[in-house]
């Protein structure tokens, strides 16, 4: 028997994820986290940094039908070593049975993986801590407001960067600073692309190590668009390049898809408030011509080495 | 280090993890966090001065900046103290009435960088006293599926929590006291809240915690012998505060010394604040509660400076009045000081930079 994902209809038909929470209308990290649930299953404990996330749970409230515990901005990945030595500890004196283990998952938004987090995540990689780590990256802080992050991509608006050039600093590349500690498993994914995610879902849950699964989050209010857009966004995001979905296994970097042809960046950035200075009073040619060309140079090492 | 050792009480195994002075202040936010996850460990703290000027030698400004934690707190003296306490502090931390970490405190380099005898209990005997934790509902496991730390919205429920965390804080003080006591069956050694030497009859004493309180002990023993009538107090438990031991403690007594090895800046010392607020308004109070602060960064406590202190508060008892805080140093200190910045200062010159 296999139960391999391979088509949209292999993908899970029972739902996880409990509905009614805090989240916004069309919040792409919650799609993405319902999809990635579904797969991963509840034998699962999801360890929190503070972040849009942290609400889900609630007190007397949780959409998990597993476990949850919420630790800070900067030390999900420390308390998932903790849960995750914990368990072994108690396994190998044989006071849990094996079939209670759970998987270690590190939860968090960008500010966290990218920022004040990324500390500890190197120190648990170094450590070959073996969990999940599941970023929702919304490129900005979300919950407060969202301000700039370290994976706010250039020229953005955001509550700290309103200028008419937008956000001075690029989008940092969390994807190979992990890949660079030689993990288990990195990949990138997005919940306008289930299959793609899925597939990854399940090549990671059968891993051992740290793993890293990497999901842009497109985010209505932060990044302003219609709630309905959500999904909309996510497939332009890889259609247009400006996203890349790949995974870094075994040492090497491949990518799941690549977009051909690819949109002009345009059709990605005009459908965002965010990104409105770029076009209105008056197109900023130079700068919607760096944004392409940098996205152009990045397909063009893929395509031709 | 601090988030996966409370992760891991949380998930249902006895912890035990240890830090120093800035690493505790680097953890202050997770200090406070795990507290309120009420699963229970011991942290042992090694109290070093805290920067800047970054230095390598004790005092207790780290520890006091963890007060309100919600981690109970015992401060050690000497290595034996160390030991005993941390078997003890599994106790009191893990019983179902308080279930709370503990910190356990001991003075960098007076007692970390030192050697002194320890009597080391047998596994056996301390398997008696401390047995199996067995965690019940704190613990992460398939079948029975847990939300721990979680958030809550409004002033409402996060009260009740931050007031559970007190109450059991206070509940550890009988806990504290079921403990010393079957300890000092099973070991032999008997500890208190407070170590209070020489103190029964005494008209004047030393109030101070930590490893110079040894000290303070010698220089009680030698104004003794010239017919001083003082002694010594020594709190070993600061969280839960044990207010109506010190209160009995030092009932009816002329004057008292607070001695702190920390300084909390533009008020002054620490545990001297504590005990007035304690001591206000009680009929029994000693009328004189006076302020020094020494020992800052190891700065050494000589026997010399107990006896000032001693005339001090025998001054203060005749005139009544008490005296304004002291800052201890000595002359010879602030010669040794201005050596130095004259040092720094020809070193300036002989850089360059004559402004």
């Amino acid at each position: 028997m296999s139960d391999a994902i391979r088509r949209m209809k292999d993908l899970p038909s029972t739902h996880l994820l409990g509905t009614g929470t805090a989240m916004c209308a069309g919040c792409g990290g919650l799609i993405t986290l319902h999809e990635i649930y579904d797969v991963l299953g509840t034998k699962t404990v999801f360890v929190n940094a503070a972040g849009c996330m942290t609400l889900l749970a609630v007190y007397p409230f949780t959409p998990f039908r597993g476990s949850w515990l919420y630790t800070a901005m900067a030390s999900a990945p420390a308390g998932a070593q903790g849960v995750r030595d914990a368990l072994d500890i108690l396994i190998k004196k044989g006071r849990l049975a094996p079939e209670e283990d759970l998987t270690a998952v590190a939860l968090t938004g960008d500010g966290a993986a990218y920022g004040m987090g990324l500390s500890a995540t190197s120190a648990a990689i170094d450590r070959n801590l073996d969990f999940l780590y599941l970023c929702y990256d919304n490129e900005g802080y979300g919950n407060t407001g969202q301000q700039y992050s370290p994976a706010t991509p250039h020229a953005a608006q955001t509550a700290t960067s309103r200028g008419s050039r937008g956000y001075p600093g690029y989008k940092k590349d969390l994807f190979t600073i992990w890949a660079a500690h030689r993990p288990a498993y990195v990949a990138t994914v997005i919940g306008a692309e289930p299959l793609d995610l899925a597939k990854k879902i399940e090549k990671a849950k059968a891993l051992k190590g740290p793993r890293l699964i990497l999901a842009l989050a497109p985010c209505p209010p932060g990044w302003e668009f219609d709630p309905q857009d959500s999904i909309e966004i996510g497939r332009l995001a890889v259609k247009t390049g400006v996203w890349p979905l790949k995974e870094y296994v075994d040492g090497k970097v491949v990518h799941t898809h690549v977009p051909h042809p690819r949109l002009p960046v345009e059709k990605y950035l005009e459908k965002q408030g965010r990104f409105r200075h770029l076009f209105e009073p008056t197109r900023n040619e130079a700068l919607l011509k760096e944004i392409q060309t940098a996205v152009d140079q990045y397909w063009a090492e893929i395509e031709h080495g | 280090m601090l988030t996966a050792a409370a992760a891991a009480a949380a998930t249902g195994v006895r912890v035990f993890t240890a830090t120093s002075s800035q690493g505790l202040l680097y953890a202050m936010e997770m200090l406070y966090t795990v507290s309120g996850w009420r699963a229970p460990f011991v942290l042992v703290n090694v109290s070093r001065g805290l920067a800047s000027p970054i230095t390598l030698e004790s005092d207790h400004n780290d520890l006091l900046a963890a007060r309100d934690s919600g981690f109970l707190q015992i401060v050690c003296a000497t290595g034996q103290e160390v030991l005993d306490s941390v078997l003890m502090a599994y106790r009191l931390g893990e019983d179902a009435r308080v279930r709370l970490p503990v910190l356990v405190n001991l003075d960098g380099f007076t007692l970390s960088f030192t050697r002194e005898p320890v009597e080391l209990p047998t596994p056996e005997a301390v398997a008696q006293f401390l047995p199996a934790f067995d965690p019940e509902n704190i613990r992460f496991r398939a079948s029975k599926p847990v939300s721990q730390a979680v958030a809550v919205l409004g002033g409402g429920p996060y009260s009740y929590f931050r007031y559970e965390i007190h109450l059991a804080a206070e509940q550890a003080l009988a806990v504290h006291a079921e403990v010393v006591q079957e300890f000092a069956q099973r070991f032999g050694r008997d500890y208190g809240v407070l170590e209070c030497y020489r103190s029964d009859d005494a008209e004047l004493v030393f109030f101070m915690i930590g490893a110079f309180a040894t000290k303070a002990k010698d220089a009680v023993d030698r104004l003794r012998e010239a017919g001083e009538k003082v002694g010594l107090v020594r709190p070993r438990l600061l969280r839960p505060y044990p207010a109506g031991a010190m209160r009995a403690a030092l009932a009816g007594k002329r004057a008292i010394a607070v001695i702190d090895q920390n300084l909390s800046m533009g008020k002054g010392g620490v545990l001297h604040s504590e005990l007035a607020s304690v001591l206000y308004g009680d009929k029994r109070a000693p009328p004189i509660v006076a302020s020094f602060i020494g020992g800052l960064g190891g700065r050494d406590i000589s026997a010399e400076e107990f006896y000032e202190i001693t005339a001090t508060l025998k001054q203060a008892i005749a005139s009544g009045e008490t005296p304004p805080p002291r800052l201890l140093y000595t002359e010879t200190e602030l010669r040794q000081v201005r050596k130095l910045q004259a040092i720094a200062m020809v070193e300036r010159n002989e850089l360059g930079d004559k402004r």
